[in-house]
C-alpha cells in the first residue's frame, strides 16, 4: 500500500489529477447510491428542469426528479459496466494474444485472420442488432461491449508478445526445456504489463462512450434505471434551457473519461521512464 | 612547437542532474590540447566520459547534460562562449563528427551521394558539382570499391565498414579544421577494422586533418595516436605523448587496462580421469533457413557440414566473423533451429533435432549462454528468482532449499548475497554477466554454450568474466564451447579451436597450432588483422593484401567461400574445384588447395 501511494505521489501533475478523477468516480460508483438523497425514481419536485437548490443540488430532470440522486445511482451501471467490460474483453483478448505468440504460426494465422473479421464489425451497429434481437439487459450489453473490443486488445497484446517471444530470455527459456504456458505466463506476460494497462484505460473510455452511446439511443439501461448516457438523453429536452439535469451527466462522463485517460497516459509515461 | 595548441581544453567540467535532482559532475577538470595536425585519443572504459567529452568539442553536451565550467578553444573561437546560431555554423563545417555506427548514421532512403555533400551544400561552401567531384575524390582516397558510381547506391547496399569511410567521406568534405571519431571501428569485424584504420590514416596524413580518436582499445588508438588521455570516471588519468603511454605507462589505472587489453594465456587444467568417449559429437551437420531442398540443403543455409567433439571438461574455442554462422551452432545443439541434415550426439546418444522429444534431462545437460545479458536476463524478475527456476525446473529444489543454492551460487560467481531480491535493471553490465552465467550453472550441466559472453563488456570487465569461467572450469569440470569473434582471447582459454568462415569449417586444431604458422590463408587474415599494441604495426601488417587476379568461378556449391577475398587463391583451381580437407605437420586440418609447402611463403 506505501508502494501505491509513493508510485502515485512520483506522478506528473496530470497524473495527479486523473487519479483524483477516477478515485472520485470509483467512490461514486460504490458508494453513491448509500449517498443519494431520495429513491432513483421518485417525483420530488414540482417543477422540471429547475436550477440548482438547498433541496435539489443539481436541480430537477424533465419528470421533477432529483439530478442529484439519479446521477449517484445511475454512475454505478456506467462505471461498473464498463470496467467489468474492458476486463473481461482485456483478459480474453491478452490471452488469445499469448496463446499465439507461443502457439507459432499453425495458432496464430487462423486466430490473427478470426480477429481481423471481427474488428471489420462496425461496433455500434453490431450492438444495435444484438439489442434488437435480444432485447436489453445488463448481461447482454456486458458481452456485446466485451465482445466487440476483444479485437482491438488482441491486436495489441499479440504485436507486443510476438516482439517479446523473440527476446533471448525467452530463447533461453525455450532451450530449457520450459513449457509454452511458463513462456507465455512468466516470460512474457510480466513484461506487457504496462502498455497493456494503458490499453485497458482506453478500452474502458471506449466502453463508456460505447455504453452511453446506446443508452442515448435508448437501448442501453432501461427505465426507471439508467446509465449516464441515458440520463443526458431523457433530458435531452431540456438543452435548449441549458438545463443542469442535462450538462451534469454529460460532465459526468467527460471527467470520467477524461480523468482515466490522464491516469493512464500519466502510467505509461512513467512506465517508459522506468525501462530505459 | 611554439605557435598556440590548435585545440586546446582547459578545466573543463560537464554536470548533469541525477533522479534526486542533484547536480553531480560527468566529467571534470578536463585540460588537453593538440597542434594543429595531430590526432589525440581519448581512452577509457564505457561511462569514464570520452564521448561526453568528444560531443563538448561540437559545443554540445546531451541531453539532461550542461557544460558548467572551463573553456573549449577551436582555433580563434571559444566554444563555451558562442550561441546556437554560431555553434550550427561550425558543426558539419570547421568541427566534423564520425558516429560508431554508421550503419544507423545515414538515412536509408537517402542516395549516398546526397548525404555524404550535405554537409557542403547546408554551409553553402562549394556548388553541387564541385561537391560532388570531391566526393568522389575523397571515395577514391578512402580506398572505397567503385569511388565513381558508389555514390548512386543507397545505404542498405554497402556493408558496415563501407559505410563507416563514407562517413569520413561526410565529415571530411568541408575540410574541417578539426575532425572528431567515436569509436568508428569499435562495431565491425577485425579484418574489417583494419581496412577502415588503413584508410582513416591514409587520409589522415594527407590531409593534414586534426582529429580526436575516441576508443576503449589501446591497440586500436597506438595506431592512430600523437597523444593519449587516460580516462576512468570522468577525470583524467594519465596523459602523454602515445609512445610513453603505451611503452612506459606510469598510472596504476593504465596499466590494468594494458593488462587487460591482451588476455594471458591459460594452461589448460590437469585433465581429471574421466572416460574417454567425447561429451558432445557433432556429424555432418547442415542447417540454415528456409525449405528444405532436393539436395537436402536449407534455401538460405547457414552452416555446411560440420564436424567437431568436445571431450568432457575440454573448451573449444569457434571463431569467425559476424555471418559466419558461429551462433547458429549453437542454436542448432540447444535445440532451437533443428538442422537440416547430420546428427548432434550427447555421450553418444543423438539428440532429437528440435525442442520437441527432448528430456528434462538432455536439456539440463546442455546450457545456452547469450552474449547480451541485458537481453537474455527477463527484466520483469528479480535476481532470486532468475536463479531459482532452473533450480525448480530440473532439480525440484523449493523453498529455503532453493534459496540457499541460491546463495551458494551467488558466491561462486563472487556476487554479494544482499543481491538475491534485487530487480535485474539495477545491475551493471558485468554482474549481469555473471548472473547469465549463474543461471546456466544451477542446471549443473555438462556442457556450456558462450556465445560472445565477454563481447558486450569492457575490457577490464570482462577479462575478470574470462577468469572466472578459467576458476568455475577448474572447479567444477564443465565443458565449454566458447564462441567469439576475437582470436586473442580465444587463443587465450580454449583447448581446441575451429575456424569458420560462411559457415564452413576452414581450420580446426588444437591450440598450440593455432600459434605457429602455416595458417589458412583466412586464420592467417584474422591473426593478422588484430592490431598489436605498437606504432607502426598498422604500415607493416600485410593482413588485407588484394587477392591476385582470377578467372570466372563455377557454380559448384562446395567452391572454396573464402576465395573471393583469398591472397593466395590459384587461378584455374579455386574458382573450379571444391577444396580438400588436408592435415597440416603442425597439428591442425584445414579446407584448402594449398598444403604445408605452398602455405609457407604467406
Amino acid at each position: 500500500m506505501g508502494n501505491a501511494f509513493q508510485r502515485a505521489k512520483a506522478l506528473p501533475l496530470s497524473g495527479k489529477v486523473g487519479l483524483a478523477l477516477v478515485i472520485f468516480w470509483l467512490a461514486v460508483a460504490l458508494f453513491g447510491p448509500m449517498l443519494a438523497p431520495y429513491p432513483v425514481g421518485a417525483f420530488v419536485a414540482y417543477d422540471v428542469f429547475d436550477a440548482q437548490s438547498a433541496k435539489h443540488w443539481l436541480g430537477s430532470d424533465y419528470l421533477g426528479r432529483d439530478v442529484l440522486s439519479r446521477l449517484l445511482s445511475g454512475a454505478r451501471y456506467t462505471v461498473g459496466l464498463a470496467a467489468a467490460a474492458a476486463l473481461l474483453a482485456s483478459t480474453t483478448g491478452t490471452a488469445l494474444a499469448l496463446t499465439a505468440a507461443v502457439g507459432g504460426s499453425k495458432v496464430d494465422e487462423p486466430l490473427s485472420r478470426f480477429m481481423d473479421m471481427l474488428i471489420s464489425i462496425p461496433s455500434k451497429i453490431f450492438s444495435l442488432v444484438l439489442v434488437a434481437a435480444f432485447g436489453s439487459s445488463l448481461g447482454l450489453l456486458l458481452l456485446i461491449a466485451a465482445f466487440t473490443y476483444v479485437p482491438g486488445n488482441y491486436r495489441i497484446a499479440r504485436a507486443l508478445a510476438v516482439n517479446l517471444a523473440q527476446m533471448d530470455y525467452v530463447q533461453v527459456a525455450r532451450a530449457r526445456g520450459e513449457g509454452r504456458f511458463h513462456i507465455a505466463i512468466a516470460e512474457i506476460l510480466p513484461n506487457m504489463i504496462h502498455p497493456l494497462l494503458a490499453d485497458f484505460g482506453l478500452r474502458f473510455v471506449f466502453i463508456v462512450l460505447l455504453l452511453s452511446g446506446l443508452s442515448f439511443l435508448g437501448l442501453g439501461v432501461q427505465p426507471p434505471d439508467a446509465d449516464l448516457g441515458s440520463l443526458v438523453r431523457e433530458n435531452i429536452s431540456g438543452l435548449g434551457e441549458g438545463a443542469l439535469a442535462i450538462l451534469a451527466p454529460a460532465v459526468a462522463i467527460a471527467t470520467l473519461t477524461v480523468g482515466v485517460n490522464l491516469l493512464i497516459d500519466a502510467i505509461g509515461f512513467s512506465g517508459k521512464g522506468k525501462g530505459r | 612547437m611554439s605557435e598556440a595548441p590548435h585545440v586546446e581544453v582547459k578545466g573543463l567540467t560537464v554536470t548533469a542532474r541525477n533522479a534526486a535532482g542533484e547536480i553531480f559532475p560527468i566529467v571534470s577538470g578536463i585540460d588537453f590540447a593538440l597542434q594543429r595536425g595531430e590526432v589525440l585519443a581519448l581512452i577509457g572504459e564505457s561511462g569514464s566520459g570520452k564521448t561526453t567529452i568528444a560531443l563538448t568539442l561540437l559545443g554540445h553536451a546531451r541531453p539532461g547534460a550542461t557544460i558548467a565550467g572551463g573553456s573549449i578553444r577551436v582555433g580563434e573561437r571559444d566554444l563555451t562562449k558562442l550561441d546556437r546560431s554560431a555553434l550550427a555554423q561550425l558543426r558539419g563545417n570547421r568541427i566534423a563528427y564520425i558516429a560508431q555506427s554508421a550503419a544507423s548514421a545515414f538515412n536509408p532512403s537517402r542516395t549516398i551521394m546526397d548525404q555524404v555533400i550535405e554537409p557542403a551544400l547546408i554551409h553553402d561552401l562549394m556548388p553541387r558539382a564541385q561537391a560532388e567531384t570531391k566526393a568522389v575524390e575523397l571515395f577514391r582516397a578512402l580506398a572505397l570499391p567503385f569511388p565513381d558510381t558508389i555514390g548512386a547506391r543507397y545505404p542498405h547496399q554497402l556493408s558496415g565498414g563501407q559505410l563507416q569511410r563514407l562517413m569520413a567521406a561526410m565529415a571530411l568534405i568541408t575540410d574541417p579544421e578539426l575532425v572528431i571519431l567515436d569509436e568508428p571501428t569499435t562495431a565491425l569485424d577485425v579484418t574489417t577494422q583494419i581496412e577502415v584504420l588503413r584508410a582513416f590514416k591514409a587520409v589522415v596524413l594527407e590531409r593534414g586533418a586534426t582529429a580526436i580518436y575516441v576508443s576503449h582499445d589501446l591497440a586500436v588508438v597506438a595506431q592512430m595516436a600523437d597523444q593519449i588521455v587516460v580516462l576512468s570516471q570522468g577525470r583524467i588519468r594519465e596523459a602523454g605523448a602515445a609512445a610513453q603511454i603505451l611503452h612506459a605507462p606510469a598510472d596504476d589505472y593504465t596499466k590494468t587496462l594494458m593488462a587487460a587489453a591482451r588476455p594471458a594465456i591459460r594452461p589448460a587444467p590437469e585433465k581429471i580421469a574421466l572416460p574417454a568417449a567425447p561429451l558432445l559429437e557433432i556429424r555432418g551437420l547442415t542447417a540454415g533457413y528456409g525449405k528444405i531442398g532436393k539436395d537436402g540443403r536449407p534455401r538460405i543455409p547457414v552452416l555446411r557440414d560440420i564436424n567437431l567433439t568436445i571431450e568432457r571438461g575440454a573448451t573449444l574455442g569457434v571463431i569467425g566473423e559476424s555471418g559466419s554462422g558461429k551462433s547458429t551452432i549453437a542454436r542448432v545443439i540447444a535445440g532451437l533451429l533443428p538442422p537440416a541434415s547430420g546428427q548432434v550426439l550427447l555421450d553418444g546418444e543423438a539428440l532429437p533435432p528440435g525442442l520437441q522429444g527432448r528430456s528434462r534431462d538432455q536439456f539440463r545437460r546442455v546450457q545456452l549462454v547469450f552474449q547480451n545479458a541485458d537481453t537474455a536476463l527477463n527484466p520483469a524478475h528479480s535476481v532470486g528468482r532468475i536463479l531459482a527456476r532452473p533450480l525448480a525446473f530440473y532439480h525440484g529444489l523449493k523453498g529455503n532449499a532453493a534459496r540457499m543454492r541460491v546463495l551458494e551460487l551467488l558466491d561462486l560467481i563472487r556476487l554479494p548475497a544482499t543481491l538475491i531480491d534485487r530487480p535485474i535493471g539495477g545491475l551493471s553490465g558485468g554482474q549481469k554477466q555473471r548472473i547469465n552465467l549463474a543461471r546456466a550453472l544451477a542446471a549443473d550441466p555438462q556442457l556450456i554454450l558462450c556465445d560472445e559472453v565477454t563481447s558486450a563488456l569492457d575490457t577490464v570487465v570482462g577479462a575478470a568474466i574470462l577468469e572466472l569461467m578459467a576458476e568455475l572450469r577448474r572447479e567444477l569440470g564443465i565443458a565449454t564451447m566458447f564462441i567469439s569473434h576475437d582470436i586473442s582471447t580465444v587463443r587465450a582459454i580454449c583447448d581446441d579451436i575451429l575456424v569458420l568462415y560462411s559457415g564452413t569449417m576452414v581450420e580446426t586444431g588444437p591450440r598450440a597450432a593455432f600459434g605457429v604458422a602455416p595458417f589458412h590463408p583466412y586464420t592467417d587474415l584474422l591473426i593478422g588483422s588484430v592490431p598489436e599494441m605498437r606504432a607502426g604495426w598498422l604500415e607493416e601488417s600485410h593482413a588485407g593484401a588484394a587477392p591476385p587476379p582470377i578467372g570466372e568461378t563455377g557454380d559448384h556449391p562446395d567452391l572454396c567461400r573464402f576465395q573471393p577475398r583469398c591472397a593466395a587463391r590459384v587461378d584455374g583451381l579455386c574458382n573450379t574445384t571444391p577444396p580438400p580437407r588436408r592435415p597440416l605437420a603442425k597439428g591442425s586440418q584445414i579446407l584448402c588447395h594449398h598444403g604445408d609447402e605452398s602455405l609457407c611463403p604467406l
